[in-house]
């Protein structure tokens, strides 16, 4: 079976970001990027799934600048056999994404797509389940578990107060969740292989998506600072604060 | 303007989290429609009716709606969704999960997450781990949003809404449910509860969470836990509070052996007094707690038991 993962170029994870000045967006200029930890999560499981004999082909694909680039060789180095681009330098919202994959999915007939979660940057939490839909395939979100059984394949999902396991009819749409693996680190002769894995570069255009969006972001702020606290010595004092200052006791 | 809320369920009965989001959607203002999809939901259904500001209760009782899986969800939204300007559900799994479905069948965006309402088409949302708050304006003429239950007031309960039933039926060939293993617990939810006390990697092992259970009795406390202690096998993962797991905002969250990576603190920091207990003094969590103690934690927890 051919396996679809999407990546996506992100902020990394650990670097504390900024409102730009004047508010307009978060200042992303000289900020370290990376791919997105849950893609990370997808591309890992696509890679076992080649590993198992049970995919044959798995196939990388992102939507953002040039510089993606560098997010789908990550991802050929991990295992991945070949890569879709799809270049635009607009911010591309998640139905637009959306549009786009299903263009791609309608392309290569994939059994299987896989995406992370979220994106770290948006917390949308939304393409996957839109690709879904507009491909009219079946979903299995926040997947910690993926077992492809001939025809179907079984997620159990992490949902509010524990796990459910779904059964879906393949083709499907697969979406992880962090304890679905621990993704490998990329080896450097694997790095080196990577730069000659074929990379196909498209446009919106090409697929005929218009990636304009009707939501507008008018604003972005910092969230109100919370008052620095104090350090107490002791549990009595602690209990105190709590009973007498806080009055959360 | 006429809003339709999806209510959440938990094993077939009404959870806590809809009366947030109706909260919401009386901020937006307009009629308020409220629909009860599942199978033998009528406990669910009358006690949405008596939700404070909602019109109607539309119940959807069926087989095929049981556990709400996403495919039968979305297509009976999409076939209600043409008498509504919004639809709201929480930003629970079950709303993330189906809201961005029904969205795409419509051709709109979905706001996740929001937390604040400015007007009918423009809503606060917070960004890259709730380190930054957006304000988005939604042109579409249907507006598809989860909702932070946190951030709204829950509405009381007491409406007198009228109950009727609906009579679509989708067909769900794609995917059918197996099991669900939910976790058994008699302590309040943790989304909802007004403390929470949560433990990290400081805990060392899973066996030392008891240590909570005692402080957590006796403050009617949630227990949570940081992604740190999910991952080492400490505690099952619907108790990771965090950007990826719950977001909680209690009157107290009391931090124990929880560094505070950006990522927790995106779960928490909205709660109303924070309280790290940490053997490490230049740990992250003492620049938004709110009261810090500097110890070990297990000289700490058993003391702070003694004394409550």
């Amino acid at each position: 079976m051919k396996v679809l993962v999407a990546v996506k170029r992100v902020i990394d994870y650990n670097v504390k970001i900024r409102v730009k000045a004047d508010n307009s967006d978060v200042d992303l200029t000289n900020v370290k990027m990376a791919m997105n930890p849950f893609c990370e999560i997808a591309v890992e499981e696509a890679v076992r799934l080649k590993e198992k004999g049970v995919a044959t082909e798995v196939v990388a694909v992102t939507v953002g600048p040039k510089a993606a680039q560098e997010q789908l060789r990550t991802a050929l180095a991990l295992g991945a056999d070949r890569a879709i681009h799809i270049e635009t330098d607009e911010r591309v919202e998640s139905l637009a994404v959306a549009k786009l994959l299903a263009k791609v999915v309608d392309e290569e007939q994939p059994d299987l797509v896989i995406l992370g979660k979220q994106a770290i940057d948006t917390d949308n939490n939304q393409t996957g389940q839109m690709l879904a839909a507009l491909t009219n395939l079946p979903q299995g979100t926040f997947a910690s578990e993926v077992a492809v059984d001939g025809d179907k394949v079984n997620v159990t999902r992490e949902i509010d107060g524990g796990l459910q396991t779904v059964a879906l009819s393949l083709p499907a749409i697969v979406t992880t969740d962090l304890r679905l693996n621990e993704p490998r680190y990329a080896k450097l002769p694997d790095i080196m292989k990577a730069k000659k894995k074929p990379l196909d570069t498209k446009t919106p255009a090409d697929y005929g998506v218009e990636v304009a969006s009707k939501v507008s972001l008018l604003k972005v702020e910092s969230p109100a600072e919370r008052k620095g606290g104090v350090k107490v010595a002791s549990v009595d004092e602690l209990i105190d604060k709590l009973k007498n200052e806080a009055k959360v006791l | 303007m006429s809003i339709l809320v999806l209510a959440d369920l938990h094993e077939g009965q009404l959870a806590g989290a809809t009366a947030h989001v109706v909260a919401a959607a009386k901020a937006i203002g307009g009629d308020i429609d409220v629909l009860v999809a599942g199978e033998g939901v009528q406990a669910a259904a009358d006690a949405a009716a008596k939700l404070d500001g909602v019109s109607k209760v539309r119940v959807a009782d069926n087989a095929v709606y049981a556990h709400q899986l996403a495919e039968p969800m979305g297509a009976l939204l999409v076939e209600l969704a043409g008498d509504y300007s919004h639809v709201l559900a929480s930003a629970s799994t079950t709303g993330k999960n189906v809201l961005p479905r029904l969205a795409a069948l419509k051709d709109v965006s979905q706001l996740s997450d929001v937390i604040g309402v400015e007007s009918a088409d423009t809503f606060l949302r917070p960004i890259y781990a709730g380190n930054a708050i957006a304000t988005v304006k939604s042109d579409d003429a249907l507006k598809v949003m989860t909702v932070r239950t946190t951030a709204f007031d829950a509405v009381e309960s007491t409406g007198s809404a009228s109950v009727e039933a609906v009579e679509v039926v989708v067909e769900n060939g794609q995917s059918s449910f197996v099991k669900q293993e939910l976790a058994q617990s008699d302590r309040p939810e943790l989304g909802g509860a007004k403390v929470v006390v949560s433990g990290g990697r400081g805990m060392g092992n899973g066996e030392n969470f008891k240590l909570l259970d005692g402080i957590a009795d006796k403050l009617g406390a949630a227990i949570g836990a940081s992604r740190a202690a999910v991952d080492a096998g400490f505690v099952p993962n619907d108790m990771q509070v965090g950007q990826t797991g719950k977001i909680v905002a209690p009157e107290l969250y009391i931090a124990v052996g929880i560094s505070g990576a950006i990522q927790h603190l995106a779960g928490m920091k909205d709660s109303k007094v924070i309280v790290a207990i940490n053997k490490d003094e230049e740990a992250p969590i003492f620049q938004v707690a709110d009261y810090g103690l500097v110890g070990d934690l297990f000289e700490i927890l058993p003391e702070l038991e003694s004394k409550l």
